[in-house]
């Protein structure tokens, strides 16, 4: 009787667990959330509450290019550059398209015209590109204007790299030349199309 | 004559009861799994409480404003980018300059303090996902996301389940499009035909050996 007792008592116990696992099911949050940090989680450590850490003053970026080259500043021995620092292909054109659309089309106008829809929408004046103040400016200046920011527009380096805004300064300086081509430049058969000579 | 223990409608007891406690069981298993699809444990379509109540639909709709924007790391890293004050300053240091709306903003920008939204994609730290090489093989943003440009309040599209993850690995001609077409939220991948979905796998070198499906390729 009592060895009966016994045997019954273990063999509940070894199915004990079974409920266990389903309860246990639910608790999975120590795998889901570990103790580390995931990008702009907050975080009680730091005193600004940011897990994403700034870089202390003065850090250098590990590049292969000199963090004072053409490439980063836009300047040359101390002036605005006016050669482009990487190659002028019709890939960089493109790229450079691709990010003009995404960051700079919003004011300047898909044409660079100044007349973007938020430029439209809220009412503030964006100068064009096609004016022959900004025709005639060395391509660093436009680098430098991406870079800093001038007048009511903000720094745009920490959304464009330095390499992409190369590839926009180059699809500005062809959009400025998409709007003032001379007529003699086309070939015969481009002035048929216009319906001209 | 010994004294019948059980009524005759005990035989009958007995099958109602195995059958009823079958259809418990049935029952509450198909409870579970109808709770573990359901929006209140997925959070599918469930609107997340924000600090500012920040509208996709108009933004990138009305606006036509583009993804990368604001989420400008989508193209580089795994995490897409979160905008920082000084990306919604710099249009807002502009425009509606005195909503009340806004205000958590211009607080971030004076004292410098983070504006601290809620997370509507969480995947398990267990996961390892990464943005950019989704989108430099072809995958839109609305494939994961839905269709956020119609979206006044952002709430989750997917539940994000291992299943839906690995049906789109192990046929990634499903969803794939032209790397032109992916932050263009109105683009369905579907209206190419499947051939020319096969192709772009092949041109944008999209492992199909398998490589896609083993368990590191997201638990690493």
């Amino acid at each position: 009787m009592h060895r009966n007792s016994r045997l019954r008592l273990s063999s509940l116990a070894r199915i004990g667990w079974l409920p266990l696992c389903l309860l246990l099911a639910a608790c999975h949050i120590d795998m889901y959330d570990q103790p580390r940090y995931t990008a702009n989680q907050p975080s009680a450590f730091f005193e600004d509450g940011r897990s994403m850490r700034p870089p202390v003053p003065n850090t250098v970026p590990m590049t292969a290019e000199e963090p004072d080259s053409v490439l980063y500043t836009g300047l040359e021995n101390g002036e605005l550059a006016i050669e482009l620092p990487v190659e002028l292909t019709a890939e960089l054109l493109e790229h450079g398209q691709s990010r003009y659309n995404a960051y700079c089309a919003p004011c300047h106008g898909l044409s660079g015209e100044g007349n973007g829809v938020i430029a439209y929408r809220g009412g503030f004046q964006v100068p064009s590109f096609h004016q022959d103040r900004l025709r005639t400016v060395a391509p660093g200046y436009i680098f430098d204007v991406i870079t800093n920011g001038i007048g009511r527009m903000y720094s745009y380096a920490n959304r464009i790299p330095p390499e992409d805004r190369w590839a926009v300064v180059a699809y500005v300086r062809a959009l400025q030349l998409s709007q003032y081509a001379d007529v003699d430049d086309l070939s015969a058969e481009e002035r048929q199309q216009l319906g001209g000579q | 004559m010994s004294a019948q223990v059980f009524p005759r409608t005990a035989n009958a007891l007995v099958w109602i009861s195995i059958i009823g406690i079958g259809l418990l069981i049935g029952g509450i298993v198909a409870a579970l799994i109808g709770l573990y699809l359901s929006p209140w444990y997925t959070d599918v379509g469930v609107v997340q409480p924000q600090p500012i109540p920040f509208s996709h639909k108009h933004h990138v709709d009305e606006l036509k404003i583009d993804c990368r924007y604001c989420h400008a790391t989508v193209e580089r890293a795994s995490h897409a980018g979160f905008p920082s004050t000084d990306t919604c300053m710099s249009c807002h240091s502009q425009v509606w300059t005195t909503s009340p709306l806004l205000e958590p903003v211009r607080e971030s920008y004076r004292t410098n303090e983070s504006i601290v939204w809620n997370r509507v994609y969480d995947l398990p730290d267990f996961v390892y996902f990464n943005h950019s090489i989704h989108v430099a093989k072809g995958i839109g943003c609305s494939s994961c996301h839905g269709r956020i440009d119609q979206q006044q309040l952002v709430s989750k599209a997917q539940p994000l389940y291992m299943s839906w993850c690995l049906s789109c690995h192990r046929d990634p001609a499903e969803n794939v499009r032209p790397r032109d077409e992916v932050f263009n939220m109105a683009f369905d991948p579907q209206s190419l035909p499947r051939a020319e979905r096969e192709a772009l796998v092949q041109e944008y070198q999209i492992a199909t050996d398998g490589r896609l499906t083993t368990c590191y390729t997201c638990h690493r």
